[in-house]
């Protein structure tokens, strides 16, 4: 699978530049903005002044400097005084008025989140008014397991099918939501009441799904010895083979380290979510490679490290168990090599303030370098789409983010935002601004999809 | 292993003690801040709205500033602890908050900014449940923010009353600027009892119609009462009225007792709403019992600026950065530009929600007005000289001028800057925050 996807990846690197007549899509060059291309051929790249963008139809012909190349009758357009990032990737939200499983039982492998979105709310484009492109749109976090997520691009459409990323083979791509500590427990309805219990059921789960899958293999050819089929377990069964990437919410860092010894025991990907104490169990998390390889391995840190998707909100509490989340979490994860990135959890925070939220990274002390990487090509291999997302490089998708300046100061301004090519949000079109800054028509009412939103009202209190 | 109390447990106990004296005894340190950019915020100059001072000192000696201006003509006394800063503001007030009765926290044992038995309760008082030593208060001061007007919460029609304190102190004692400062009331679903009453809008407005009506016979008792007591004494200091003539004190009725005070126009009500209908409400309430009207959270209240304006009433605008979902879903980050261009008084609040962040940061919420159309002093001035006002406080807070209190907040650069940290916090002349925050 991962080989096939790598393949496709080089196919379409040489595919696309030398075979443009064929599908003849136009080409346009942005010109004379700051390129921050992140990175190139998986190593960093820095920043271009004065930089050339090269576009053809959905994908990026080229990026270099003012002495790039510029196909004969391609399009300009002069991006003078601008700066121009990859489309952000988030890896965590509830974007469309979402909800995945519900109280019935707290492992529901089989629910998908993309049979529950509203690709007509607002939210999406607020979302585009933030820079956001790619979207890893999750059900909530009030089950240990509360179903597939789904990856999307922001391309705009009417049905979810507009917006899915497949992979090479035409699979829609998605992860696996799930959750441990305080969310889950509930202990009624098959809930679990504790942290063992949580665990337990999870295991038992994880090894019903090594029996099913077993059974399948051993079945080979004959469809007469499978076993019954099993939705569920079939997801599973995608999770234990590392096609499925588990995306795990867990605040504590005794959590964490839970969600660590079952990744040992089962095997799968794993990427960390929220890891409000991450930066109390750094050394452990950079010491593993949460069943990726090497695909996060680095000169700094050869194990890789368990990939993490982090949040920071302005104040800690209002969580109990999320008290000790702090800044400072991205600055110390990035110094003992742990590969990072961010996430809006929107609604928890605003898909629009997503730069926001790398800037405060860098007040905590982040480099802005993987500030920024942790925004764009971070996120993206977390949703093993870093061959595609998450940089500006030749034969991936053209999505890009245009600035008014700095992406790290509360002054700048997303102007227009591009997805495979097409801009799909822009500044002056007033249409577009009123999702940017919000204001009369904005927003419809949703149901915020979390656990514990609204349960008290406003003021709330007691929980 | 047995737990021994150390040397250092002493020690540090001692010190407590010892800065528990000092406070007591009115003794304070003396503290100077240099500031490559003093903002003043006490300026008169058009051209310089900002009062900025550039290589500005200010000097504070006993809890009060003593001297402002540039460096070159300020002379620093002996003993002053000399505190640098890329820029320095006054120290930041948060013009409503629920901190300190709200906690870190925000579990059932450090939430006390709303009580759900009774929809009308303006009888609870803010300095009966504020926790001075609450770690949330120490957090939101470690951003520069010195006083904040903190309370009950919304979310039920008449929810209790707020306060001025400082975000420094042992006990709320030495805290509290103004033990009453508004009654705080909500209008719209925060304040609809499922199942119960108010069920409705109308209900609600309907509801506060009748307890204002009360509390207007109440007051016109307690007026008459007044008058008749002042008429007896003189009279009865002229030996024209027999002793057993004392008029008889009313009953008294503390939740009447507040809402006369509303009513009297000692206390503001606070009233919390978002949409322009409940906004409509609230003016038509107090125009037609004259009380003096704050608007909280306001999320369309720029649909109705000329009104607001006309009445003449200040708005204390929601945080920028609170969920845009239900009762909010118009809300803009433009409403304090378009508010302030109104010629409304406008302040920012850190407010309160249902879930995390419950409890937001003002400067942070102000920094997006920054970006949204209001001018870096202007968005400053929702967190400084307007919250000054709006609270009566304009004496002793939300500019640095001689006499002032000796509040400052220190930062590493453009303090809206997202990058940028809060590097100390002087409060009364005292360093209480040197967390680069």
């Amino acid at each position: 699978m991962k080989i096939r996807s790598v393949l496709a990846a080089a196919v379409m690197l040489t595919v696309a530049p030398f075979a443009p007549a064929q599908t003849a899509a136009p080409i346009t060059a942005y010109v004379n903005a700051k390129l921050m291309p992140v990175a190139r051929g998986g190593a960093p790249a820095p920043a271009i002044e004065r930089g050339t963008l090269v576009v053809q139809g959905s994908t990026i012909l080229a990026v270099g400097d003012a002495s790039t190349a510029i196909p004969a009758g391609a399009t300009r357009v002069d991006l003078a005084g601008k700066v121009v990032i990859p489309g952000l990737v988030d890896t965590h939200n509830h974007i469309g008025g979402i909800g995945g499983a519900d109280q019935s039982g707290p492992i529901q492998p089989d629910v998908s989140v993309r049979d529950s979105v509203n690709v007509l709310d607002s939210g999406f484009k607020r979302a585009l008014s933030g820079g956001l492109t790619t979207l890893n749109i999750m059900p909530g976090s009030g089950h240990l397991l509360s179903g597939q997520t789904i990856y999307v691009k922001l391309r705009g459409g009417r049905t979810i099918d507009d917006l899915l990323i497949r992979d090479a083979n035409g699979k829609q791509m998605g992860g696996l939501k799930m959750a441990n500590g305080t969310n889950s427990l509930s202990g009624q309805g098959g809930f679990p009441g504790t942290r063992g219990k949580s665990a337990a059921l999870v295991r038992e789960r994880f090894v019903a799904a090594q029996e099913h899958a077993r059974k399948v293999k051993a079945a080979g050819d004959d469809a007469t010895k499978l076993p019954p089929r099993d939705l569920g377990l079939e997801v599973l069964g995608e999770v234990l083979s590392g096609k499925r990437i588990v995306h795990h919410h867990t605040h504590r860092a005794d959590d964490v380290i839970t969600v660590l010894r079952l990744q040992k025991e089962f095997g799968f990907r794993v990427v960390l979510h929220h890891v409000s104490e991450a930066w109390k169990v750094a050394d452990e998390l950079a010491k593993s490679d949460g069943g990726w390889g090497k695909t996060f391995a680095t000169d700094q840190n050869p194990n890789g490290g368990v990939p993490c998707s982090i949040i920071l909100v302005d104040s800690p509490g209002g969580k109990l168990e999320a008290q000790d989340l702090i800044y400072e979490t991205g600055g110390v994860l990035e110094k003992a090599g742990v590969p990072t990135c961010f996430h809006t959890d929107d609604w928890i925070t605003d898909v629009r303030l997503f730069l926001r939220m790398a800037a405060l990274g860098v007040r905590g002390g982040m480099s802005r370098d993987a500030a920024l990487a942790a925004l764009t090509i971070q996120p993206a291999k977390m949703l093993d789409l870093g061959d595609r997302v998450g940089s500006l490089e030749e034969g991936k998708d053209a999505d890009f983010v245009v600035l008014s300046g700095d992406p790290f100061s509360v002054y700048t301004k997303v102007e227009q935002t591009f997805v495979e090519g097409r801009k799909v949000f822009d500044l002056a079109d007033p249409k577009d601004r009123l999702f940017a800054t919000g204001g009369f028509g904005a927003g419809r009412d949703q149901n915020p999809y979390f656990c514990c939103y609204g349960q008290f009202g406003q003021g709330g209190g007691a929980q | 292993m047995t737990f021994k109390p150390t040397f250092k447990l002493r020690s540090s106990v001692l010190s407590v003690l010892a800065g528990v004296a000092l406070a007591c005894s009115g003794a304070r340190a003396q503290v100077a801040v240099l500031a490559e950019n003093l903002y003043t915020m006490a300026s008169r100059d058009p051209n310089n709205p900002g009062g900025l001072i550039k290589n500005g000192v200010v000097v504070i000696t006993d809890g009060k500033v003593v001297e402002v201006g540039p460096k070159d003509r300020v002379n620093i006394p002996p003993g002053h602890r000399l505190i640098n800063a890329h820029t320095a503001t006054p120290g930041l007030i948060d013009a409503r908050a629920t901190a300190g009765l709200t906690g870190i926290l925000n579990s059932p044992h450090d939430s006390d900014q709303l009580e759900k038995s009774a929809p009308i309760q303006p009888e609870l008082r803010a300095i009966d449940a504020y926790n001075p030593q609450e770690r949330l208060v120490e957090y939101i001061r470690s951003f520069g923010i010195t006083t904040i007007h903190t309370g009950h919460a919304p979310g039920e029609l008449i929810t209790g009353q707020t306060m001025v304190v400082k975000t420094a102190g042992l006990t709320v004692d030495e805290a509290v600027l103004t033990p009453i400062a508004a009654v705080a009331a909500t209008l719209g679903p925060e304040a609809v009892r499922s199942g119960g009453s108010p069920g409705t809008r109308g209900k609600q407005v309907a509801m506060l119609r009748s307890e204002l009506v009360r509390a207007r016979e109440y007051l016109t008792k307690r007026e008459k009462f007044e008058a008749d007591l002042a008429s007896f004494e003189k009279q009865f200091a002229a030996g024209t009225v027999a002793a057993d003539k004392k008029p008889e004190r009313p009953g008294r009725d503390l939740r009447m007792e507040m809402l006369a005070d509303v009513l009297a126009g000692k206390v503001p009500l606070m009233v919390y709403c978002q949409r322009a209908q409940d906004i409509a409400s609230t003016l038509r309430l107090a125009d037609e019992f004259k009380f003096k009207l704050w608007l909280e959270g306001a999320a369309e209240s720029y649909l109705l600026a000329d009104q607001i304006k006309a009445a003449g009433v200040p708005v204390i605008l929601h945080p920028s950065m609170q969920r845009s979902a239900g009762e909010n879903e118009n809300q803009s980050f433009e409403t304090a530009a378009t508010l302030v261009k109104a010629g409304i008084p406008v302040s920012m609040q850190s407010g309160y929600e249902a879930y995390v962040p419950k409890v937001r940061v003002v400067l942070l919420e102000a920094a997006i007005t920054a970006a949204n159309g209001l001018s870096f002093t202007q968005a400053l001035a929702t967190i400084t000289t307007e919250p000054a006002k709006l609270l009566g406080l304009s004496d002793r807070i939300g500019s640095l001028e001689v006499g002032k209190d000796g509040d400052v907040a220190l930062y590493t650069g453009d303090p809206f800057e997202y990058t940028t940290h809060c590097s100390a916090v002087v409060i009364n002349g005292k360093v209480v925050s040197e967390t680069l925050r």
